[in-house]
């Protein structure tokens, strides 16, 4: 199954060049990080004891460690559905939430996830005071943020797309809007949303592992989880115990993909709408047919089904009809006006105090330093997807064309995505300062480490699922070599490439944060670049900096999306897509 | 049959009192900027109890907007709709709607579906299930219950939809063409099962609205046939049908019905839009705002080729090519049209006859014909002519769609206009009139050769 790209598939009113519209909405976001961090900046003090748990190195304390980070990867997936089921309602129902949301989903994603959680700590610490569930729910939300925007923008797609006869239909039964969600709209987004779901998952771990350590400013907290168990092994230089933390590592993601989303992702083709069954897309999990076939467990899960109905048929709805002068007087350009005017006026606003607090302590020739920075970073992001894919698209094609050799690589190359492969940067560190090789250039793979395996798995579903006639019909006129490559394969697989590529480059830009710094031991390496900068401002607690670099690490990813990404996306699905 | 034995109930011979009133109604679409465009103007419509009645036209006519409004899904610009005295303001109760597309749910099984529509009505779950159950066994279900949609053929996923239209007990049953997704004896079977219910007075309705574009089944089923025209949608003609039940194909007098409404729906002057030889009321001077259907250039020939075989030699009834070539009037209306509009045939009263240089297009090989077909093309289809002009005009030779797509928007909605150009586009390129190149969407005289 293709990865599915949701907010780059999404229709949107707007096109690639940014306006007036998106430049408030960017002045929203960053203008609301600088409130919260305003807010939290007075109470941080008092809270700057730190809090240290004793992480053992001890191997048999590495299950408890997992189950405690398997949690905080629950709690953020709740997190995220919750979230997505209410902003993507939200979105779809209201016209005008839907142009602030929407465009605010586009930065949001765009902000390096790392950084949220720099930023939303200070907040999670103020709920809290003295006790580590404030760490732990910012841990929790920084999961969020590595898994909710794309799972939002799925869900607004399908809203978007709900068949027109099935509405029609809903409205003609008058299902209402409640159960018209639960009966048509969750069910008809279910497929899409799990998948993404597993997809987020995937590039999860590799935060998941990094916020349990907090470094900000003067306060250090360390969470017990894997990742802290990593973090001290480093400090102890022990690979002993980083061997140990990857096979528990390999384990705990082996049994969330059985246990959670084989299963789910089985359970949903239920849900997919196409009447005719597809052939080839088989997604089978034995815990399912398990479920399905056991009568005990059926029993276990009536309750739960009438439950649900119960809940379904609630009649929840307007108590009040609006009057026919509210509804019109609601939806006059009029409304609009003034609507607009309050999403400017307060972006204006926010923006201004971001602006303000970043011109506080930096000038002109930090943004300078920034933006050059910036312009390192996208470098090493663009010459890295361009060798990546230099590499594994001759090897996705090969493997993607042999349909057994497809289907064992398959799974394989979707578990390496989702090994957070934070948990090598030490070797690679290791091997750097025994080689003494120039860290600007050798840490620079890291970055890509984890999300070149998204173009891998792409490219072999795009061979897989190049239709046998086209081969045949190539074959047949003895279209080989260079030309075999250029006219049959390369064309053929394009548009699969182009959704790996992007999820690749999103995914390094991410991962800029923690690859552009790497520990050893007492080695610190550094590499020029804005990951590197934003991710030494937070550790010394400069959120002046933090803020000024987030602002313009987003800046550099929207644009790149929308001017390179999205009309490349844009070719390929007009005139590449084979259908 | 059993209905052929019974005597049809008297409800169903005397129509009864008004159930539902179409006073003028008028809709429009906006599109955007420009002028909103008309789908359907000043109609009005009487449905009385104890009547089917079909709503006959192509498509683009404007009766599925009707039945739209009158099922309450959407608002009318203009004009009223009463059901059963009451303005109707959103779905009714009393009124159900089957589908074209079926519109069942992937993921709730065959039960489930037809359950559905008795939750909002506050049924108890007891008699949801036992009233859905009989539904099921009315409409030949039974045995199927616990399937999935996926896992029935068309025609039985459409019984699931006649039996969740029908388990609300409703008054008045609206169907939009429901049976031309499926295969022609699956629909035929679903059609007599469905009269021979409605004779039998086993059906709980009391009338039954059916859009359709097929004539046959228009004259087959309905007691009163309204036929409209297109652009905008307005109604052209009632006409009554008082064939008895079980009504036979092969007859004399369907046959005359059915000559006769093909005849009335290919009258010259209900489509002004395709004549510009007659002097079109709406002529916009150089008649370049006339849509065009996208047909392509092979199903043409094909067509002309067809007319001058044996036993047509150039001249048929449009109901008999239409069954040789099995072709639903959807298909072949825009086909015998272009003809028309490229004066390669006449089309008049029901019959479509081949002109002479029709005939010798038939006769001649490929260039000969690409010459032919370019010339009628200049002759006839102004936006071809323009676009070849302005072509020749700039010394470039080149000009971007835009050019021509914002010109027809200035006479028809920005979907017409694209239909209209994708089909000069075809014709053009098959005439070798001039060259398209749609990645950088522009017309040009470069021969690619």
């Amino acid at each position: 199954m293709p990865l599915h790209h949701p907010s780059l598939t999404t229709a949107r009113p707007w096109r690639y060049i940014p306006s007036v519209w998106d430049a408030l909405i960017f002045a929203l976001v960053i203008g609301a990080i600088a409130l919260v961090l305003f807010g939290g900046h007075e109470t941080l003090q008092p809270l700057a004891e730190s809090q240290k748990t004793q992480i053992s190195l001890d191997p048999s304390h590495l299950p408890y460690y997992a189950l405690r980070t398997t949690l905080r990867m629950l709690g953020g997936i709740v997190l995220s559905f919750l979230f997505t089921l209410i902003y993507g309602s939200l979105a779809q129902k209201s016209r005008r939430a839907e142009m602030v949301l929407i465009p605010v989903l586009d930065i949001l994603q765009s902000i390096p996830v790392l950084s949220f959680a720099t930023f939303t700590l200070v907040f999670f610490l103020n709920l809290f005071p003295g006790s580590l569930l404030g760490a732990e729910l910012a841990a929790v939300f920084q999961i969020f943020t590595a898994q909710a925007w794309n799972m939002t923008f799925s869900f607004y797609q399908s809203l978007k797309t709900v068949p027109k006869d099935l509405s029609d239909v809903s409205d003609s039964l008058r299902l209402g809007g409640w159960r018209r969600f639960w009966t048509l709209e969750l069910p008809f987004a279910a497929p899409g949303l799990i998948w993404n779901a597993m997809m987020s998952m995937s590039g999860a771990w590799f935060f998941v592992v990094l916020s349990e350590v907090i470094d900000v400013g003067a306060i250090h907290i360390t969470l017990p989880g894997i990742g802290a168990y990593v973090s001290a092994a480093i400090a102890h230089k022990d690979l002993g115990a980083i061997g140990w933390a990857m096979l528990t590592m390999l384990g705990v993601i082996l049994l969330y993909d059985q246990l959670l989303f084989r299963p789910l992702v089985a359970w949903s083709t239920k849900f997919r709408v196409e009447l005719v069954a597809t052939a080839g897309e088989e997604h089978e999990s034995w815990l399912l047919d398990f479920f399905q076939r056991a009568r005990l467990a059926q029993r276990l899960f009536r309750p739960l089904g009438a439950v649900f109905r119960w809940f379904v048929e609630l009649r929840i709805g307007a108590p009040v009809r609006p009057s026919r002068q509210v509804i019109e007087a609601w939806d006059s350009p009029i409304t609009d006006m003034a609507w607009f005017g309050l999403i400017a006026v307060v972006s204006l606003w926010v923006g201004w105090q971001a602006f303000a607090y970043v011109t506080a302590t930096l000038g002109l020739n930090d943004l300078v330093t920034i933006v050059g920075l910036g312009g390192l970073t996208l470098l090493r992001v663009l010459v890295l997807i361009v060798l990546a894919s230099l590499f594994w698209v001759p090897i996705g094609i090969w493997i993607g064309l042999r349909p057994k050799w497809a289907s064992a690589a398959q799974p394989v190359a979707q578990f390496l995505a989702a090994f957070p492969a934070d948990l090598f940067y030490p070797i690679v560190v290791t091997l750097i300062v025994y080689y003494h090789v120039n860290p600007d250039i050798f840490l620079s793979p890291l970055m890509i480490l984890g999300t070149q395996w998204y173009i891998l798995f792409n490219v072999i579903a795009g061979a897989s699922a190049m239709p046998s006639d086209l081969l045949e019909a190539a074959s047949s006129f003895r279209v080989r070599g260079l030309n075999w490559w250029l006219k049959v394969a390369l064309p053929g697989v394009f548009p699969y490439f182009v959704t790996g590529a992007i999820t690749a480059s999103g995914g390094a830009w991410n991962a800029s944060l923690a690859a552009e710094v790497a520990q050893w031991g007492e080695t610190t390496l550094h590499a020029h670049g804005l990951g590197a900068y934003i991710k030494d401002a937070t550790t010394s607690g400069d959120f002046h900096r933090g803020l000024l670099g987030v602002a313009v690490m987003s800046l550099f990813v929207v644009l790149f999306n929308r001017l390179f990404w999205r009309p490349l996306f844009e070719f390929s699905a007009r005139r590449l897509a084979l259908n | 049959m059993v209905a052929s034995q019974l005597a049809p109930a008297p409800s169903r011979q005397q129509p009864g009192e008004v159930m539902l009133d179409v006073q003028n109604v008028c809709q429009a679409y906006s599109k955007g900027s420009a002028s909103d465009l008309l789908v359907l103007d000043g109609v009005n419509l009487q449905l009385r109890e104890g009547e089917i009645v079909g709503l006959l036209g192509r498509s683009g006519s404007g009766k599925s907007s009707l039945l739209r409004i009158i099922a309450g899904l959407t608002r009318p610009k203009k004009g009223q709709v009463t059901w059963q005295g009451q303005p109707i303001d959103g779905p009714p109760k009393g009124i159900a709607m089957v589908f074209q597309s079926f519109a069942l749910f992937p993921w709730l099984t065959v039960l489930e579906n037809v359950e559905i529509g008795l939750e909002p009505l506050g049924v108890p779950a007891s008699e949801r299930r036992s009233r859905s159950l009989q539904a099921i066994d009315l409409i030949g279900l039974d045995g199927f219950e616990n399937a999935y949609p996926k896992e029935l053929s068309g025609g039985m996923r459409q019984r699931v939809g006649f039996a969740r239209g029908l388990v609300v007990h409703p008054k008045l049953l609206l169907m939009d063409e429901p049976f031309s997704a499926l295969d022609v004896l699956t629909a035929e079977t679903l059609r007599t099962d469905l009269i021979d219910l409605w004779m039998e007075g086993k059906l709980p309705l009391r009338s039954i609205l059916l859009v359709t574009h097929n004539i046959e089944e228009a004259v087959l089923m309905c007691d009163r046939v309204v036929i409209f025209s297109s652009n905008p949608g307005r109604i052209a003609a009632e006409i009554p049908i008082d064939l008895p039940h079980p009504r036979n194909r092969s007859e004399p007098a369907f046959r005359q019905l059915v000559d006769d409404i093909y005849g009335r729906m290919t009258r010259p002057t209900e489509r002004p839009a395709a004549t510009p030889h007659a002097p079109a009321p709406d002529a916009q001077g150089s008649g370049i705002g006339m849509t065009l259907p996208n047909v392509s250039t092979n199903l043409l020939a094909g067509l002309m080729e067809a007319l001058m075989q044996s036993p047509f030699d150039g001249k048929a009834d449009l109901p008999e090519i239409a069954d040789e070539l099995t072709m639903e009037v959807d298909e072949l209306f825009p086909l015998a049209e272009t003809l028309q509009l490229l004066a390669f045939a006449v089309v008049e009263h029901g019959d479509i006859r081949l002109t002479d240089d029709g005939r010798r297009f038939v006769d001649e090989d490929v260039d000969a014909r690409k010459k032919r077909f370019r010339e009628h093309l200049m002759a006839h289809v102004p936006i071809a002519a323009a676009i070849r002009r302005v072509l020749d005009e700039r010394s470039s030779h080149r000009a971007p769609y835009r050019r021509f797509s914002e010109e027809l928007e200035d006479f028809m909605s920005e979907e017409f206009a694209e239909e209209t150009l994708a089909a000069v586009i075809d014709w053009g390129r098959y005439a070798e009139l001039f060259a398209y190149d749609e990645q950088s969407q522009s017309f040009s005289l470069e021969d690619p050769a």
